[in-house]
């Protein structure tokens, strides 16, 4: 977003059968991306001169296929990105017509914090705040990357020389193409913004980004993260098609298109994510309701931060949710929820491509989907319970409806009347909720929802008809006049770059992406003494997430009952314990015991510990810390110290 | 009075030493024959055995299927070997079953142990060929070998090669022996022929060699086929914007071509 004004990547999976080299950053694509890795490899394998590069804190599955494996110290991925800058500098291999047409430089505000409580030492010692950019020139930014030589990166990193330059050389060849890729590695980091922006910068550098096989690629997003939150704009500070609640021409935009009287939507954002767990502990928010999210299980420090806040009896928390998940059994009321197989809905994916589904089956029992609670919800309040006077005075004409009447039974979302749902091949599907509500709910919705892309103050967010993405499996958005966007702000690959343009940014008013200078930080909080090991937490491929379903899947279980802590055979061995003993981690917050894994598929290297996340057996994030990136506000699930001792 | 007393308290302790030894001979000879019954897994019983149960209860151990095979490949077990005393069998390495087409063995069976069912030789279940050791199997090695290939008797398919991609040598491909269970009669050619010191494809029982796939598993390649159709909605004809003169292949590898 601060790079190019517009959320998600520039290129698609394309990239990975065009790409001469991969550079994976954070992201161990062997277990999270299985199908994905599948292609990576096969283009590993048949092209000819194809490299794959790997950077992780630990050694994991890529690392099979690695041309160059680096295992780095956590954070100084922030000075390695540096380091690849000034490389490409150093040597002039940067594209300077690319940089002189397309490239705003600028930096990034410094110290800001590490998102933990106001009271905690480091947010009191921080001397910076927010993110806001300063414009500098070309040679100031050299000047700013110049302390990242290779000398100071590797010492920093611990990744040896040869292996940071063979990186290097590979970004700066001109000749060769590549894709670099992340994830979790990178987004759940106190610094993720930053460090975005830090392989944005090495793209921008080069030109090698928006074309096929030079792409740098988010692959976050995949199971709908894109689809179902960032497009959307489900999020506390945002409004669908990349408009925010804190600019008011978006808000203006958003009430027009859903009916809503002038000033309905709030300027200033609600509570994120994080802050929701604090502010239910502190009293400050007291009705809470938690849709098909496991927050108990997956926000950081348990102990401290969630637990107290679902536990306050002043709370009264409800929990739609399919399964009985550590979150549904801290809830006051559960709400039993239809699953997506049970519902007709859509997908969108990390590529940008959105794909629509029918309902296959029905839900068992009373469970309704979660569209069918929120509509049925609005049915029981009046404007008036719940709008100030001077606000309905604004729109008289809603005066004593109820929220069903205004958003959805207001000529627009009910606008398609009910009918059969069928396919090509005639077959026959259901649609409860157009039983229930007795029209076209998720046409009219999606209808109007599109206007955001078609109509919109932000352009090329452009989706096809609600009928269109039924007959397709699946288009990659924008999708202008039945056509679909590869590859975006290009000339010839995407429809808002106009002829002539070359390459256009335009989610930046001077059609200009910002190069973003940003330097290393060390993290929240590392080893010590006491608690002399790394914690890192993640995935393993077999189970999703918080495991809510996957852990009640036989096979999957029988595959990976519950969850191991990986770590170095030394360090298992210097604490007296062998692989299969149950030893205890714990950090300053919290612990839990689970058995030892010094061999099988990720291999940390000494000093570091890693403990995959979905088991509600072992809730690891009572030993982990609520250190969040204080712009993305995403939580630093990589990185907190520990001490593991013998259980 | 003492006599009669005598003999009533030996008639008692002879009757328990009697009645005792006949149970220890009674437990032996039930654990021997549990022991014959558990087949060891290189002895490979004739065509038309279903399960090894229901063959050894209906074997009279005639040897007439013996006397019948006219390559003398089948044997009856002898005293101590450790299959069930009198049974046919024959061990693939040694000398595997040339699959008769009239399956003589069959014919000559009087109770049925062999099934009379069984008329085409292909259909015969007698094990199943496993590559067992993919480290020294010269074909996973990149050499190429193909040897139990192509004796097969169902050369293509009970045992097909796979073409995977040689990432040692860059530019050779992997011929990779796949058995296929719904064709392999396990006749054992495959395992006799095998060139290794050792053979790294054995034929083994049935039950040691198959898994099974959870039976709530479609494959969708293969609901597509039986079909006739793709199962999911027909796609329709996509559209996108590119450069001109450039076309994007979508069923191919998704790369571009330039047409101009």
């Amino acid at each position: 977003m601060r790079a190019f004004g517009a959320d998600e990547p520039m290129g698609c999976y394309d990239d990975l059968e065009h790409a001469d080299a991969f550079v994976l950053w954070g992201a161990n694509m062997a277990e999270m991306h299985p199908i994905l890795w599948s292609r990576l490899s096969d283009t590993r394998l048949t092209k000819e001169g194809s490299e794959v590069h790997v950077l992780s804190t630990f050694k994991h599955r890529c690392f099979d296929l690695a041309d160059n494996g680096m295992v780095f110290t956590p954070q100084t991925d922030l000075a390695i990105a540096n380091y690849i800058a000034h490389y490409i500098i150093e040597t002039r291999s940067y594209n300077k017509d690319f940089i002189g047409d397309n490239v705003n430089f600028t930096k990034t505000v410094t110290d800001i914090g590490y998102g933990l409580r106001p009271e905690h030492p480091l947010e009191k010692a921080k001397t910076g705040k927010g993110g806001k950019l300063t414009k500098i020139n070309f040679e100031e930014y050299k000047k700013s990357v110049a302390k990242y030589d290779l000398e100071y990166t590797s010492k920093l990193s611990g990744v040896p020389k040869e292996n940071l330059l063979k990186l290097a050389k590979i970004y700066a060849d001109p000749n060769k193409k590549v894709t670099s890729f992340w994830t979790m590695g990178f987004n759940q980091h106190t610094r993720g913004v930053w460090v975005n922006g830090l392989v944005y910068n090495i793209h921008l550098l080069m030109g090698k980004i928006s074309e096929p096989g030079n792409s740098p690629f988010s692959l976050t997003g995949q199971p709908s993260a894109c689809g179902t939150a960032r497009e959307v704009g489900t999020f506390a500070h945002r409004l669908p098609a990349d408009l925010v609640v804190k600019v008011k021409s978006h808000r203006d935009f958003a009430e027009k298109v859903w009916k809503l009287p002038e000033g309905t939507i709030p300027p200033k954002p609600g509570y994120h994510a994080v802050l929701q767990n604090r502010m239910l502990k502190d009293g400050k928010l007291n009705a809470y309701w938690v849709m098909c999210n496991n927050n108990v299980q997956a926000a950081p420090n348990f102990n401290e931060e969630t637990y107290p806040g679902y536990r306050n009896p002043e709370n009264f928390i409800v929990v739609s949710d399919p399964y009985p998940t550590v979150t549904a059994i801290a809830g006051d009321l559960i709400l039993p929820t239809a699953m997506w197989t049970e519902k007709e809905g859509a997908y969108g994916n990390a590529e940008r491509r959105t794909q629509f589904w029918r309902q296959q089956v029905k839900a068992p029992g009373e469970a309704k989907s979660d569209l069918w609670q929120l509509v049925e919800f609005s049915k029981r309040f009046k404007v008036e319970e719940v709008w100030p006077a001077d606000l309905i005075a604004k729109q008289p004409g809603v005066k004593g409806k109820t929220l069903y009447e205004v958003l959805f039974k207001n000529g627009q979302v009910d606008k398609y009347p009910k009918q059969q749902v069928t396919d090509s091949r005639g077959n026959k599907y259901d649609n409860d909720e157009m039983d229930d509500f007795g029209f076209y709910l998720q046409k009219g919705l999606f209808e109007e929802y599109r206007r955001f892309g078609t109509e919109g103050p932000k352009k090329g967010h452009d989706l096809g008809e609600f009928d269109a993405y039924h007959k397709a499996r699946g288009m990659r958005w924008p999708v202008v006049k039945g056509k679909e966007t590869l590859w975006r702000y290009r000339e010839g690959y995407d429809p808002f770059v106009k002829k002539g343009e070359g390459v256009k940014f335009y989610g930046k008013k001077d059609g200009k992406a910002n190069i973003i200078f940003a330097p290393y930080e060390p993290p929240a909080e590392s080893p010590d003494k006491e608690y002399d090991l790394w914690l890192s937490t993640g995935r393993v491929l077999e189970h999703w997430h918080s495991g809510s379903m996957t852990r009640r899947v036989p096979e999957l279980y029988r595959a990976f009952p519950d969850a191991v802590m990986f770590m170095h055979p030394n360090d298992a061995k210097k604490r007296g314990l062998r692989r299969g003993m149950t030893a205890k981690v714990a950090s300053r917050r919290g612990d839990i015991s689970l058995k030892v894994e010094t061999r099988g598929r990720n291999r940390p290297p000494e000093g570091l510990v890693f403990v995959p996340w979905f088991d509600a057996g072992r809730l690891i994030n009572k030993v982990t810390l609520d250190a969040t990136d204080p712009l993305s506000k995403e939580t630093d699930y990589k990185k907190c110290a520990v001490k593991v001792e013998k259980a | 009075m003492f006599d009669h007393l005598l003999s009533r308290r030996r008639f008692i302790v002879e009757t328990a030493r009697t009645a005792s030894g006949v149970a220890l001979l009674g437990i032996g000879l039930g654990l021997y024959t549990k022991e014959s019954k558990s087949l060891p897994v290189y002895a490979l019983r004739p065509p038309g055995v279903k399960s090894e149960d229901d063959f050894l209860s209906a074997c009279i151990r005639c040897g007439l299927c013996v006397r019948d095979c006219p390559y003398d490949i089948l044997k009856l077990s002898k005293l101590a070997e450790p299959v069930a005393l009198g049974t046919p069998y024959f061990e693939a390495r040694k000398v595997p079953c040339e699959m008769c087409e009239d399956i003589p063995c069959v014919k000559a069976c009087p109770t049925g142990a062999l099934d009379k069912g069984l008329t085409n030789i292909d259909d015969a279940r007698m094990g199943l060929a496993v590559i067992v050791d993919q480290e020294t199997c010269l074909n996973y090695l990149g050499l190429r070998c193909d040897v139990c290939h192509r004796v097969c008797p169902l050369l293509n398919e009970a045992i097909t090669l796979e073409p995977r991609h040689n990432q040692r040598s860059g530019k050779h491909t992997l011929f990779i022996p796949v058995v296929h269970s719904d064709k392999c009669t396990g006749c054992g050619k495959c395992e006799r022929a095998c060139v290794l010191e050792e053979a790294a494809i054995k034929v083994l029982p049935l039950d040691l060699a198959k898994g099974e796939l959870g039976h709530h598993y479609r494959l969708g390649w293969e609901e597509k086929e039986k079909a006739g159709e793709s199962l999911v909605t027909p796609d329709r004809e996509h559209k996108y914007n590119l450069p001109e003169g450039l076309k994007y292949e979508h069923d191919g590898k998704g790369l571009l071509k330039d047409t101009r």
